[in-house]
């Protein structure tokens, strides 16, 4: 069971990752923006984390940066969610540090056999 | 009385229910439908109480005391359980389209013929005793009012009243239901009518009661009190040897069952119901009937037994005989209605539905099992299906005649009727096993019902034949002589009656066959398919299109000329049409897919029974034989995303045109040359978010067939949502393209600005409310016209008032819509209470999705380009739209409309 911390400013699409993570059986807790985010992290030192990119208060990529500077968190993945797909935005993402980028709308299923492939244990 | 009269108040009577028929499937059609409630719907229910209620009670009271009851306790006690077992049964029925029981039975068992055939056959031949004690208690009836012999036994058919009653009845029963062909087998019109008999019936039965208790008597306590001094009475009514409550057991039991599986009762209680919901009231209101229509049985007994015990008169009469000889004509004549009602209203739907299954499981099946049918009868078929009913109509209502002048003269009303019960029982094991036990199967259900009818036979309707075809010793000894054989003591045992006996044997070889078969034999994979369909039906069906079976190539064509036959050319046409545009396939291909065949198929089953329609459209599929795994994986999907809500599914053919639009849109933009690489990736992003959400939501609900159904509701209602928002979207996004490209020509002419405000506040009612903000509208000038383009002018209306409710507080919002003019311009102002707006922004925010620059609030939840739009709009119109605010102190955008 994974820690999965999950942040979107669309109430409808944290609906739906909410779900999709209980049901793969983790423990989840959502934000609205970016600062609510960034104090779940501290709270509950996720294991993974789903970020959109723009966000009010504190975006994506801030996040991502702030998670990256935490010693404690040297083993959380950051995936982000974006509607924006143009190459410089997926260089960008990388370089904030994540995972992983995967452009919206995504297919639920290819994002579970991500996480489950990301998180696998190594060797 | 007079038997001209009687022949006059009878047509009268039929040609009354007739117009109520008539006038009720008229109101169907102008969608006032009478039968869609409750009451109509209990009422109806009450055609189980035949002219054996009407009449016989009372008779069944005197010979047999208390024991008249059982056969309406069963009902009563048994109605708390319709919730559980006759909501299935409809909501099967529904499903499938099942029309009868036979039906029922043969659909279940993986769509054999053979046990249709086989349910049919035992239900005629249960039935058409009952139906002939009706025409006997009708020509009884007659001849007691009328004061002429019943010359029934004597004399040709020709002199006898019961056979031109049963040509009448004839002729009433096609008129009421089989003039037309209809796909679910409903008849509207014959329900009210019949719903109306139970109304006279039950007013005619407490008439006469209420006149012999009050009338002749001092009231109840005086009729039973007499009753008391009468030793023949007071035996009957004290319980000793002869009554034993094993035979008020089985009484009681086998009239639970026959409520349920009667084909008249099948017919009202499931074919024609129109909502499950109407059962809520159903359980209560029936047996409140069945109470109020026995409450004064008792005392018609007593008291006719006091009155009229010394005279030659059958106390099976007494109903209608107490008022004759009394000399109240009138009420002598209500009661005779009253009997010809429950009388006509039993014949005339059993009548129905035996010929509705004769036609579905018998005739049709084998017809269309023929593999030259269709060139034959190719043309013709739904007149010929309606010949058939008819045919079958004439055809048992004289087998009823015959049988009544040559058989039921020696019989009570009720032992007949009893008998027809036990007939009808016997598809107890196969029905209740059938919608709760997946396992139980074909082989079951046959060697059950085979096993049940022969006891039934054997210990219910061999006794009747003695003494006449069979000799009085195989009764006292047995035949050959074996006594343990003897049809009423079956195996030494004493202590039950014979019909209680003959109820308990049949069911029990019955059930016991139906495990045995169940148990030991297999099931094909046909058959497994219909009981998880059967058994699971609520879980797997919200909707009556949900069940796929189908997987063979279907031609379209060839389905829609399989439909024509039956339906005719427009209809098929209309029905592919519209499924095909609901269902628009990802490409187009000549072959149906497999919901459509499925869906060709239970439209066919409505008219012909589903054994027929499956081998027709099996003659026309090329079919692969297909696992169970598959059918349920196929049923989940079609029902968790695309059957269940038809709302989504024409949503997502709305975006599906639209994205089309969206894209055409896009190359012209481009071409156009307006700025254009920023706007388009706005778009694209905005677009983005609702998609996501859809299909995120979406593959949800599909990966997931067992989520609660809050969650899929919540899911749904989301898609549903995001949906809208995106129509609403891209819809904005067409308009502001053709605007700034001029393909959007205003639709100028003279409008009433103020009716158009006015009727923009209409539209935006629902938003008011919700957010209960109180608005205001003023004029300060008199009503002016200007030329412009209404529909328009209402867009930017509604735009600004939303945007104004939406920047507003709950409960403290106050809107205030002022008209006025300046001389050359029509200003029509708006005035909030709302957040307000920094004047730095007062541009920027008739900027396309300007919103996103600025989310100082929760996300908005507007496109964006609702101003960009207004502006637009107002500019066409050679006007201008302004706004004036301070940040905190609300806001007022105003429109200049010039007066031409």
């Amino acid at each position: 069971m994974l820690t999965v911390v999950i942040a979107d400013d669309e109430p409808n699409i944290l609906l739906s990752l909410e779900f999709l993570m209980k049901k793969e059986g983790h423990r989840v807790f959502i934000a609205r923006d970016g600062a609510e985010a960034q104090e779940l992290i501290d709270a509950e030192k996720p294991d993974l984390l789903l970020l959109d990119v723009m966000m009010p208060k504190m975006n994506g990529h801030e996040l991502c940066r702030y998670v990256r500077a935490q010693p404690d968190l040297n083993h959380a993945k950051v995936i982000f969610l974006s509607a924006r797909s143009k190459e410089a935005d997926v260089q960008a993402g990388y370089e904030a540090g994540a995972n992983l980028y995967i452009p919206k709308p995504f297919s639920t299923r290819d994002l579970v056999s991500r996480i489950n492939q990301l998180m696998k244990p190594v060797g | 009385m007079n038997s001209l009269t009687l022949i006059v108040c009878s047509l009268l009577y039929l040609s009354l229910l007739f117009l109520i028929a008539y006038w009720a499937e008229h109101r169907t059609h102008t969608r006032q439908s009478l039968v869609n409630n409750p009451y109509v719907y209990s009422l109806s229910l009450a055609v189980y109480c035949t002219a054996w209620t009407f009449y016989g009670s009372v008779g069944r009271a005197v010979s047999h005391g208390m024991q008249f009851l059982t056969v309406y306790i069963g009902p009563t006690l048994a109605a708390p359980l319709w919730w559980l077992i006759l909501r299935k049964i409809i909501r099967i029925c529904k499903v499938q389209r099942i029309t009868s029981i036979a039906d029922f039975i043969s659909a279940r068992y993986g769509k054999n013929r053979g046990l249709g055939v086989f349910v049919t056959g035992l239900c005629v031949a249960g039935i058409i005793p009952y139906i002939s004690i009706q025409i006997k208690a009708i020509a009884t009836s007659f001849s007691v009012l009328s004061g002429q012999a019943d010359n029934a036994s004597e004399g040709l058919f020709l002199g006898d009243q019961a056979f031109y009653i049963t040509l009448v009845l004839i002729v009433f029963t096609i008129l009421f239901g089989a003039r037309t062909l209809e796909a679910t087998e409903r008849h509207e019109g014959l329900v009210t009518a019949v719903a109306f008999e139970s109304l006279v019936k039950l007013v005619a039965f407490v008439a006469v009661g209420l006149f012999v208790t009050f009338g002749l008597f001092n009231g109840p306590t005086d009729i039973f009190q007499q009753a008391r001094a009468i030793p023949a009475l007071r035996q009957q009514f004290t319980f000793g040897p002869g009554h034993t409550s094993g035979d008020w057991f089985w009484n009681i039991i086998l009239s639970m069952l026959a409520v349920l599986f009667l084909p008249r009762q099948f017919q009202v209680a499931v074919v024609e119901n129109t909502s499950e919901k109407h059962l809520n009231k159903a359980i209560w209101l029936f047996p409140l009937y069945l109470f109020v229509i026995n409450i004064f049985v008792l005392p018609l007994a007593f008291g006719g037994h006091i009155l009229l015990g010394n005279l030659p008169i059958d106390a099976d009469n007494y109903v209608l005989a107490l008022p004759v000889q009394y000399g109240r004509e009138g009420l002598a004549l209500l009661a005779y209605i009253g009997g010809f009602s429950a009388a006509t209203s039993m014949i005339i739907v059993e009548t129905i539905a035996l010929s509705v299954m004769v036609s579905n499981n018998v005739v049709m099946p084998f017809l269309v099992s023929r593999s030259n049918w269709q060139n034959r009868f190719g043309s013709v078929s739904s007149t010929f299906v309606i010949n058939i009913r008819r045919l079958t109509i004439v055809l048992f209502l004289i087998l009823a005649y015959i049988y009544y002048r040559t058989v039921s003269q020696q019989f009570s009303l009720v032992s007949v009727g009893l008998i027809s019960f036990a007939a009808v029982a016997q598809f107890t094991p196969a029905m209740i096993g059938g919608i709760f036990w997946k396992e139980g199967n074909r082989a079951g259900a046959r060697l059950g019902l085979y096993a049940g009818t022969a006891m039934w036979f054997y210990t219910l309707i061999l006794p009747t034949l003695v003494p006449g075809l069979l000799p009085p010793t195989l009764l006292t000894e047995g035949p050959w002589g074996i006594g343990f054989l003897r049809p009423q003591n079956l195996f030494g045992q004493t202590d039950l009656e014979p019909l209680a006996q003959g109820i308990f044997w049949s069911l029990l070889v019955n059930s016991l066959g139906y495990l045995w078969g169940s148990i030991n034999r297999p099931q094909s994979a046909l058959e497994h398919n219909q009981a998880v369909l059967f058994v699971d039906i609520f879980r797997l069906s919200r909707s009556d299109e949900s069940s796929v079976i189908w997987k063979g190539q279907v031609v379209v064509s060839e389905l829609q000329r399989l439909l024509t036959t039956f339906f005719g050319a427009d209809w098929a046409r209309r029905v592919i049409e519209r499924y095909t545009s609901r269902h628009a396939p990802a490409t187009p291909t000549i072959y149906a897919d497999a919901r459509l065949v499925t869906y060709c198929e239970k439209l066919l089953a409505g008219a012909i029974g589903t054994a027929s329609a499956r081998t027709l459209v099996a003659s026309i599929a090329k079919e692969e034989t297909i696992s169970v795994d598959e059918v349920i994986r196929i049923l989940k999907t079609s029902q968790e995303l695309i059957s269940v809500n038809r709302e989504l599914k024409r949503k997502s053919t709305e975006l599906e045109q639209m994205a089309q639009q969206l894209s055409e849109a896009n190359e012209r933009l481009q071409a156009a040359d307006l700025n254009k690489a920023e706007f388009l990736s706005t778009i694209t992003h905005e677009v983005r978010t609702p998609i996501t959400s859809v299909r995120a939501l979406a593959e949800i609900l599909y990966d997931t067939p067992d989520m609660n159904d809050h969650s899929r509701q919540q899911f749904l209602g989301t898609i549903i949502r995001e949906s809208e928002r995106l129509t609403r979207l891209i819809n904005q996004v067409l308009d502001l393209e053709r605007f700034e490209s001029g393909r959007l020509q205003l639709q100028l002419e003279p409008v009433l600005l103020r009716d158009i405000v006015r009727q923009a506040i209409d539209t935006i009612q629902q938003l008011i409310r919700e957010k209960n903000i109180s608005i205001t509208v003023q004029h300060d000038i008199p009503p002016t016209t200007v030329r412009a383009d209404h529909d328009r002018l209402m867009q930017v209306f509604i735009n600004l008032l939303s945007n104004a409710i939406k920047f507003c507080e709950p409960n403290q919002g106050r809107i205030a819509v002022l008209t006025s003019a300046d001389g050359t311009n029509l200003i029509v102002s708006i005035t909030d209470n709302g957040v307000g707006i920094d004047p730095a922004y007062h541009e920027l925010i008739f900027d396309k999705f300007y919103q996103l620059h600025h989310k100082t609030r929760d996300k908005p939840t507007g496109s964006g380009l609702g101003l960009a739009i207004s502006r637009k709009i107002a500019e066409l119109h050679g006007g201008s739209i302004r706004v004036e605010s301070q940040l905190g102190q609300g806001a007022t955008f105003t429109v200049r409309i010039p007066i031409d």
